[in-house]
């Protein structure tokens, strides 16, 4: 066995995302920022066209949501910031700089934890303002539209703390759900409201040091698109690195069609923005007093209320994560909860109602759940008895039991019927299907 | 005298009285134009029909009594203010053709407040110059000397002030381009606070220093015009919202127990002698009505044109990356000379590893600039020093030295740095060539700078 060494590889993937807030007016004008869908070009003024002599007055509710999406993602607000000009050429830009920010964030350092535990810490969560679109018709021409120029951007950049995709789309699902939760975006994949650009490599499991490389993934519109481009990227990385070559430094693009990632641009690091502070905004003093009323402005967020529910409700986490993907939903089953409690009814009976029936979280009426819940209701039997009874079903009907074993979900049905007929009341089926599964295991 | 020699003064008095119309008004300093020019070039575009409707409209308000500041005054404008349907070129090839969709804060306030807007006066392109030869209209020439250079950068404004074609006009001054000229022409000009009016639809220069401002004939006029134009613009969040004075208040209290500091860094080598006399004349007649005359120091003076030709560029470089040749028609190689020089300046100064040496020090060197005159100002109530450290040049004499060009500006950049207002007033002529002085104030100073400068303007034939 000479001469074998085992190479493993571990991933480093950091997250750049980008959230689109959902204020009325745009991030440095007062035009809509509602541009999905609207007519080219309806949604300009000077100074999103970026016209001779306009200029930025920024957006303070932007600037707040914001605020509130860093300390939402546990970070440090600092209390002086500033706005600074990105300087570079591109048609959908239309004054040659964005308006970002460069060494002084709104906020930073914070972190998230995932479901194992993880920590994925939070570098930095910054505003800037969106480009316009361009729309290639043909070889010679192209058209653009400012509607989206100026729309109020947050960058949040992440350490390269992930190290599977899982990881990543558990976060992603995090951080869309939390925003979603503040009110301030509907992160949208799909409508470009949430964008993110993950940067991928590998190291030596044993290795302490980042890899000397690194590969930005563009063109990422769903959480599948994401998984699957980290996956292969992870892949194509590993094949190269195993056959003694460094993946190049580059931006690839996600190409659906082809399910794969492709080279879009190389030497990333020979960009200079020439940043410096954006001399049209004064800069942004936030006291401790300020900072204090903005997280108490803060809703529950899902994980506390997860955990709360988790407590307060008896519910196992898988109700308590389903119970709490839209706000709107958990905010009706606490309505109905309450009620329920003044008629006997646990909190339980009223998660599975909910989640089996798929309830529409907005337009539901919780006095007509809770009789829908009565009418269904089923009766108690004593575990003593309830055993009795599966013991015997079991025991008649062997050929069922075999069937259920070798995969038919039919035959678990016909036993879940005939321990209610012996037991003669009306039971729980669910109850009675765990029980079964649990004995004939 | 004739109509189109007339102040704001008394041409407001003359339109009310009804001595004479506002259409008069206009038709004579469109006469002026005609007659002038042709040689001076200090118009780009001569607004005649929108302004004879204006005219006429302002006739029509006179009639109803009313009470406008600049009802029926002929004013106009550097063609660096936006202005709603007519062509606005920063005096550069780039935009020859553009015509806006709106107007500037400041020229809808004219508007509102009865000017007619007789035209879009010529300066140096983009406002890159102190001579007014950098534009790619023509140079405009000096009045009292077509062989000299009227100052720049607002050239034409200057110009077209002096020569009678308007009864007053409006600049820019990012370091010393109100001022310079001014001083070049025998006519007023104020460089307001930073902030105190509004950028908005101006062509910017440099943004952290461009002050936008005016050119009258009399010190009174600047400050009635000041009246239209300060305050507040919710569109530029850099406009505080501090109170605005009436500057007419204070015009006459004349100058008895005021504080006038003489920085000696402005009066050493490099200062024509002549100039410094007639400024030496100056202070003394300040001192005989009972200024106390206080001589001060700022000592950071020496390193501001060299701070100035970091943040200034650095600035320019950003603000003109827009014009790139998707928009507005016309290509980059249509930039000039100058305002390629400064691109390449300030896209090297902002580079990343030299930001720190270049960028950053400039910053911290204007604060200490800053910083000289918070002292300096804890003394004294103003600050006295000449405008230009020489007198106007021949035209073409410096074109080929632009360093020599920037030098020019070496008493007038502090102020922009600093963010604070200066008023340059005229001093009378030395060889037939007009020269002036600037009286520097804190922030929000302006009503005292009238004061000073009224007293200077009242008696000085007199007095020198």
């Amino acid at each position: 066995m000479k001469g074998i060494i085992r190479v493993d590889y571990k991933p480093v993937i950091g997250l750049e995302a980008h959230i689109e807030l959902k204020t009325k007016s745009k991030m440095f004008c007062n035009c809509s920022a509602d541009y999905f869908g609207k007519a080219p070009n309806s949604h300009t003024c000077p100074v999103c066209l970026g016209l001779p002599g306009a200029l930025p007055v920024s957006n303070q509710k932007a600037i707040e949501w914001c605020l509130m999406i860093g300390l939402a993602l546990n970070c440090k607000v600092r209390n002086f910031s500033k706005f600074d000009r990105k300087n570079y050429f591109y048609p959908d830009l239309p004054k040659g700089y964005q308006i970002s920010q460069y060494d002084i964030p709104f906020s930073e350092a914070g972190e998230i934890k995932l479901k194992n535990n993880k920590t994925i810490r939070i570098t930095r969560v910054h505003m800037e303002e969106d480009t316009g679109k361009l729309l290639h018709l043909n070889e010679d021409s192209t058209l653009i539209d400012f509607n989206r120029s100026g729309v109020p951007l947050v960058e949040i950049v992440t350490e390269p703390d992930f190290e599977s995709s899982e990881d990543v789309n558990e976060f992603l699902k995090k951080l869309q759900l939390m925003v979603r939760y503040l009110g301030v975006s509907n992160a949208d994949m799909e409508k470009g409201e949430m964008r993110l650009e993950p940067n991928i490599s590998l190291k030596f499991s044993t290795s302490n040091q980042l890899p000397s490389y690194k590969v930005e993934i563009k063109n990422i519109n769903s959480f599948r698109f994401a998984e699957k481009a980290i996956n292969y990227e992870l892949k194509r990385q590993a094949e190269l690195l195993k056959s003694g070559e460094t993946p190049a430094q580059e931006t690839r693009g996600w190409d659906e069609k082809k399910q794969k990632t492709v080279s879009q641009r190389q030497k990333e690091e020979a960009h200079d923005y020439r940043y410096f502070p954006e001399p049209d905004i004064p800069p942004f003093t936030f006291d401790e007093k300020y900072i204090r009323e903005l997280s108490a402005q803060i809703p529950e967020l899902p994980d506390a209320k997860i955990q709360r529910f988790q407590k307060q409700y008896s519910l196992p986490y898988y109700d308590a994560e389903i119970l709490t993907r839209e706000k709107e939903l958990a905010n009706s089953y606490e309505e109905v909860a309450k009620i329920g409690n003044t008629k006997g009814i646990n909190p339980k009976q009223i998660a599975n109602y909910i989640i089996n029936k798929k309830v529409d979280p907005i337009n539901f009426e919780p006095a007509k759940i809770i009789d829908e819940i009565l009418k269904g209701k089923t009766e108690e039997i004593n575990e003593s008895e309830l055993d009795n009874i599966l013991d015997k079903v079991i025991m008649d009907n062997t050929k069922a039991v075999e069937d259920f074993k070798a995969g038919k979900e039919q035959a678990l049905m016909f036993l879940i019927g005939q321990v209610i007929k012996m037991a003669g009341r009306k039971l729980d089926s669910n109850l009675i299907r765990e029980e079964i599964k649990e004995k004939i295991k | 005298m004739k109509l189109n020699e007339l102040s704001i003064k008394q041409a407001v008095e003359g339109l009310k009285s009804k001595k004479f119309s506002s259409v008069d008004l206009l038709k004579a300093c469109l006469g002026q134009i005609k007659a002038k020019d042709k040689s001076l070039n200090a118009f780009i575009t001569v607004t005649e029909k929108e302004a004879l409707g204006q005219a006429k409209r302002s006739d029509n308000l006179i009639s109803q009594k009313a009470d406008l500041p600049l009802l029926g005054i002929p004013i106009s404008l550097k063609d660096l203010y936006l202005t709603k349907g007519i062509k606005t070129t920063a005096a550069s090839n780039v935009l020859k053709d553009y015509i806006p969709q709106y107007d500037a804060t400041v020229v809808s306030k004219l508007k509102n407040a009865g000017a007619v807007l007789i035209g879009k006066v010529n300066c140096d392109a983009w406002a890159h110059g102190s001579s007014g030869e950098n534009s790619d209209f023509g140079p405009t020439k000096n009045p009292w000397n077509e062989e000299y250079v009227p100052g720049g950068s607002s050239s034409g404004s200057a110009v077209s002030v002096a020569a009678n074609m308007c009864i007053a006009a409006t600049g820019t001054d990012t370091g010393g381009s109100i001022r310079h000229p001014a001083s070049f022409c025998n006519v007023v000009g104020l460089k307001p606070t930073y902030g105190r009016v509004s950028r908005y639809g101006i062509v910017a220069m440099a943004s952290s220093l461009d002050s936008i401002g005016h050119f009258t004939k009399t010190v009174e006029d600047s400050a009635i015009f000041l009246n239209v134009t300060a305050g507040k613009d919710q569109m530029d969040s850099t406009t505080p919202d501090t109170k605005v004075d009436n500057y007419l208040e204070d015009l006459n209290r004349g100058v008895k127990d005021l504080r006038i500091g003489i920085p000696k860094e402005y009066f050493m080598e490099g200062l024509d002698p002549r100039i410094k006399e007639r400024i030496e004349k100056a202070i003394k007649l300040y001192e005989k009505n009972g200024a106390k005359i206080v001589d001060i120091s700022l000592p950071h003076s020496k390193y501001a044109i060299a701070c100035y030709y970091i943040i200034q560029p650095s600035e320019v470089s950003s603000n003109l990356a827009r014009y790139d040749g998707i928009r507005y028609g016309n290509t980059r190689p249509h930039f000039g000379d100058e305002a390629k020089r400064r691109i390449m300046l300030g896209t090297f100064t902002l580079s990343a590893g030299y930001y720190d040496a270049y960028y950053k020090k400039a910053m911290k060197v204007r604060t200490l600039i800053m910083q000289d005159f918070d002292k300096a100002f804890a003394k004294v109530d103003v600050i006295l020093t000449p405008v230009s450290p020489t007198l106007p040049w021949k035209i073409e004499e410096k074109v080929n030295d632009p360093l020599g060009m920037y030098l020019s500006d070496i008493f007038t950049v502090t102020a922009n740095l600093a963010g604070i207002p200066g008023l340059a007033i005229p001093a009378g002529f030395i060889n037939g060539l007009p020269i002036g002085f600037q009286i520097l104030g804190p922030r929000f100073s302006e009503k005292t700078l009238f004061r000073v400068g009224n007293f200077f303007e009242r008696n000085y034939k007199s007095g020198l």
